[in-house]
């Protein structure tokens, strides 16, 4: 049961790494953005290559996934994103839909439809003591990075200039606008960091998950799951989230195999329902 | 360009010539009947997403979720023991109609982010259904074995597609008049009014979440028997019929026809699977990569899919 | 009064909202009689469209009640209110742009008979309805406009089109939320004299800033001031009042 327990906080963890960039832009730009497992592949794709072709480091390989990942997203926001803030959802959803099709297919096209090979660095492979537990190592590290970034964020966030001009805005747009902030700057910074962690996650879940081209897809509903069930628009609430999806959704697997995934589509139905704003709802949210 | 100004005469003379030459493609094109079917159901299907989303306004990437449903009752109904095609589509209608209803009371309360979940939620949570359940189902092989009895008691379903393509055909006309008709009616125009205005709506007493429930239980029965007739005409029900993925496609299919006009889903599945089809052989892959193109550049470049480019030439002398 | 007068009352009770920090309204005690001609008046800010929205459901109150005739309104939805005789315009034009007068009136008035749910039947087979939309719409003088976009008309037409959707609903309590607003002077006198000729015991309160009509119309006047009422009587004693001069500036606001 520990075991349990401690495979769902990881598996959380990698949820949140890749949601939370999500999150801070749907709550500071009001984007339906279904495409943002699509920067978490490409971010994997770069450490697998990078891992596998020219034998790079794990840790020089995430922070290339990171940068790499931000990179593309930026380019996005300039060309596409940037122009559908102020659009109807439809249009927005439709664009990620696009987005999501394209690089599906163009990753398939250059990488195969199987799962990326990896070998875990010898750090991290094997078991650890942990409480009495035997615990995978690289579920460990899973743990840390995400407590790191999470520490990470809460600080930027909270007492960072950037920080604040961020919390500003997700609050109320055209004020933070009206006192100088340069909110289009902002939205293009934010994005780019949110799909650089988004890459980062990625590539982390080379180890945990396997990466394949359906991977954007195949974990949408998860990301979304982990946003809207924590609270778009905040840090702590999908970290919340992402923790109890991880949990329900591994020990539900572990105990309950028949059922597979129905447990987790059914909490995030019932938290929906209990809480339609998320766990921690941003305020003043309309 | 001046608008070309169109009569409601003229107008209804458009839209019989339109169902007239869909129902001429069983003489020009016999051996694309199976093909025509299919686009007819998606008409349809379309259409149904189109009274959630372009009526209703509600925001929805899930709505495979009464396709499917409608699909399975349908088969299941027939597999297990009764398989008369007209009580099987009324059967996939209530059940769609029902599951609508009930959802409706989560989805039309609610933000649109939230309502979307929901909608994505619930459609890939009964597609996980699907897959568990593959002993009643027959989870990612498909539901086999589905055998639909002779319509009206005489004509069999052949290996050409001929019965299919008139049952279809007669089956999606009349889906088609009775959504124009709820569309025409009083609460059509009260639909119209909440599109507008829900404020004013509420301030001249109409129960607008009710309204709105009642249009997602519409939506969904109507989606649950075109989900039926793919069922009954291909005599299998595949568990694709039930994913995220159809549920984008037929999003596709609407949009590229235009959302919030009675034709727009016709057309849009028309126009869709017929470009499909020719490019029947392309690898899937690259499929994937132009729709997704496509996709990007009308959301990029256009405006109201064909139908709104049409009405843009075409003026017909009433307010929408 | 008679029992039959008795739903044509709206009185509110130490009504209030505070919106975190701010309190918006409070302890408002208003009192509207059958056949009232009120004019709720004040300096902007003063919280009139606040009063509004709570009386017509928009907000839910803080504080206080809100009783139409016996019946309490206080934690009744905006719709469920309309349907009970409680209408009201908007200071900004809030119709159905893409519908027109004709079919804006006709769904208000398909509403009020419980027909919005009818969706086997035509709407074209309603033809009492229609009647009724086009007397109704010849009332404002809008029947020559009847099938003209919303969008596509005038001003001061949107104006009355305002107007005539609320009495489509065949009110018995009508609040009118600055009816004159941005009208333009050549336009008013057929607004006033809608205004005018609105049905006897329909009780009205209308919050307004034009002088001219509220003391041409007004048999009573509230006066709002800082979420609070700050006294309220005949337009004689109003204006003869120092401390409303006071509020005021000493002069009498118009639009241009």
């Amino acid at each position: 049961m520990g075991i349990v327990i401690f495979d769902g906080v990881a598996y959380g963890m990698l949820l949140f790494l890749i949601g939370v960039g999500l999150s801070i832009t749907m709550g500071l730009m009001n984007f339906v953005n279904l495409a943002h497992g699509s920067f978490a592949m490409v971010g994997g794709y770069v450490a697998a290559v990078l891992m596998n072709h020219f034998g790079l480091g794990f840790g020089l390989s995430l922070a290339a996934a990171f940068v790499a990942a931000a990179l593309v997203g930026a380019v996005l926001e300039f060309v596409f994103y940037r122009r559908l803030y102020r659009a109807h959802p439809l249009d927005q959803v439709l664009l990620s839909i696009g987005v999501v099709f394209v690089s599906i297919a163009a990753f398939t096209y250059f990488f195969g439809p199987t799962m990326q090979p990896f070998t875990l660095p010898a750090a991290l492979d094997g078991q650890v003591s942990l409480l009495g537990l035997e615990v995978g190592r690289y579920r460990l590290f899973l743990i840390a990075c995400g407590a790191a970034v999470l520490v990470a964020l809460l600080l930027g966030l909270g007492k960072t200039r950037y920080g604040a001009m961020v919390r500003a805005a997700v609050d109320n747009q055209r004020v933070a606008g009206g006192t100088g902030i340069h909110v289009q700057r902002l939205f293009f910074l934010t994005f780019s960091l949110g799909c650089g962690l988004a890459g980062l996650g990625g590539a982390l879940s080379l180890g945990m998950l396997g990466l394949e081209p359906s991977f954007p897809l195949k974990y949408l509903v998860y990301f979304l799951m982990v946003v809207c069930v924590g609270g778009a628009g905040t840090v702590t609430g999908p970290f919340i989230a992402a923790l109890l999806v991880g949990i329900v959704d591994v020990a539900g697997k572990y105990y309950l195999p028949e059922a597979g995934a129905f447990l987790i589509y059914v909490f995030m139905i019932v938290m929906l329902l209990v809480r339609p704003n998320g766990i921690v709802a941003k305020k003043g949210l309309a | 360009m001046k608008a070309l100004s169109v009569s409601p005469a003229q107008l209804r003379a458009a839209e019989a010539v339109f169902w007239i030459a869909l129902a001429s493609s069983f003489f020009l094109l016999p051996d694309k009947l199976t093909l025509m079917s299919q686009i007819m159901i998606f008409g349809l299907f379309a259409v149904s997403l189109d009274m959630a989303l372009g009526y209703a306004g509600i925001l929805t990437v899930g709505h495979a979720a009464f396709f499917g449903a409608g699909a399975y009752a349908a088969g299941l109904l027939a597999k297990y023991g009764w398989s008369e095609p007209f009580t099987g589509l009324a059967f996939a209608l209530v059940v769609s109609g029902l599951l609508g209803y009930a959802l409706s009371y989560l989805v039309v309360r609610g933000a649109d982010l939230t309502r979307l979940m929901i909608t994505i939620g619930v459609c890939v949570l009964l597609f996980e259904v699907a897959n568990r359940l593959s002993g009643i189902t027959g989870g990612t092989d498909g539901l086999q074995g589905v055998v639909i009895a002779p319509v009206l008691g005489m004509f069999d379903f052949d290996l050409y597609g001929k019965t299919a393509f008139c049952y279809a055909f007669g089956v999606v006309f009349a889906m088609f008049l009775l959504v124009r008709l709820v569309l025409r009616s009083p609460f059509g125009l009260a639909l119209r009014g909440i599109h507008d205005s829900r404020k004013r709506m509420l301030a001249i007493g109409s129960p607008v979440e009710a309204r709105l429930r009642m249009a997602y239980a519409f939506s969904a029965a109507v989606a649950g028997v075109a989900g039926a007739l793919l069922a009954q005409t291909t005599q299998f029900v595949g568990i694709e019929s039930i994913g995220f993925n159809r549920s984008a496609e037929v999003l596709i299919i609407l949009v590229l026809g235009g959302t919030g006009r009675l034709y727009g889903g016709m057309i849009g599945a028309i126009v869709y699977m017929l470009v499909h089809d020719w490019f029947a052989d392309m690898n899937p892959q690259y499929w994937m990569f132009w729709l997704g193109i496509f996709l990007i550049a009308a959301v990029m470049l256009g405006r109201g899919g064909i139908m709104g480019a049409l009405s843009r030439f075409v003026r017909t002398g009433k307010a929408r | 009064m008679s029992p039959a007068n008795r739903t044509h009352t709206l009185r509110t009770q130490g009504l209030g909202i505070r919106f975190g920090e701010f309190q918006a309204v409070s302890d408002v005690n208003l009192s509207l009689e059958p056949g009232a001609r009120q004019a709720l008046i004040g300096p902007n800010g003063a919280g009139k469209t606040t009063l509004i929205n709570l009386l017509t459901g928009v907000f839910k109150p803080t504080s206080g009640s809100i009783h139409m005739g016996e019946h309490d309104l206080t934690r009744l939805s905006a719709d469920k209110r309309a349907r009970m005789g409680l209408s009201r315009t908007f200071q900004i034009n809030t119709l159905f742009p893409s519908l027109t007068p004709l079919l804006s009136v006709v769904l208000a008035i398909s509403e009020r008979e419980g027909l919005g749910a009818t969706w086997w039947r035509p709407l074209k087979g309603c033809t009492r309805v229609f009647d009724e939309a086009h007397s109704l719409l010849g009332i404002f003088r809008l029947d020559s406009l009847a099938d003209v976009p919303v969008s596509e008309l005038a001003y001061g037409k949107q104006r009355l089109l305002e107007i005539a959707l609320a009495l489509a609903a065949k009110p018995r309590i009508l609040l009118l939320d600055e009816p004159a607003a941005g009208v333009p002077q050549d336009e008013s006198g057929e607004l006033f004299e809608v205004i005018a000729a609105l049905p006897q015991d329909i009780s009205v309160l209308f919050i307004e800033h034009d002088m001219k009509l509220v003391f041409r119309f007004s048999r009573r006047i509230s006066v709002l001031v800082g979420g609070r009422i700050l006294t309220e009587g005949t337009p004689s004693e109003i204006s003869a009042d120092p401390r409303v001069r006071e509020v005021y500036l000493g002069s009498s606001h118009h639009h241009a």
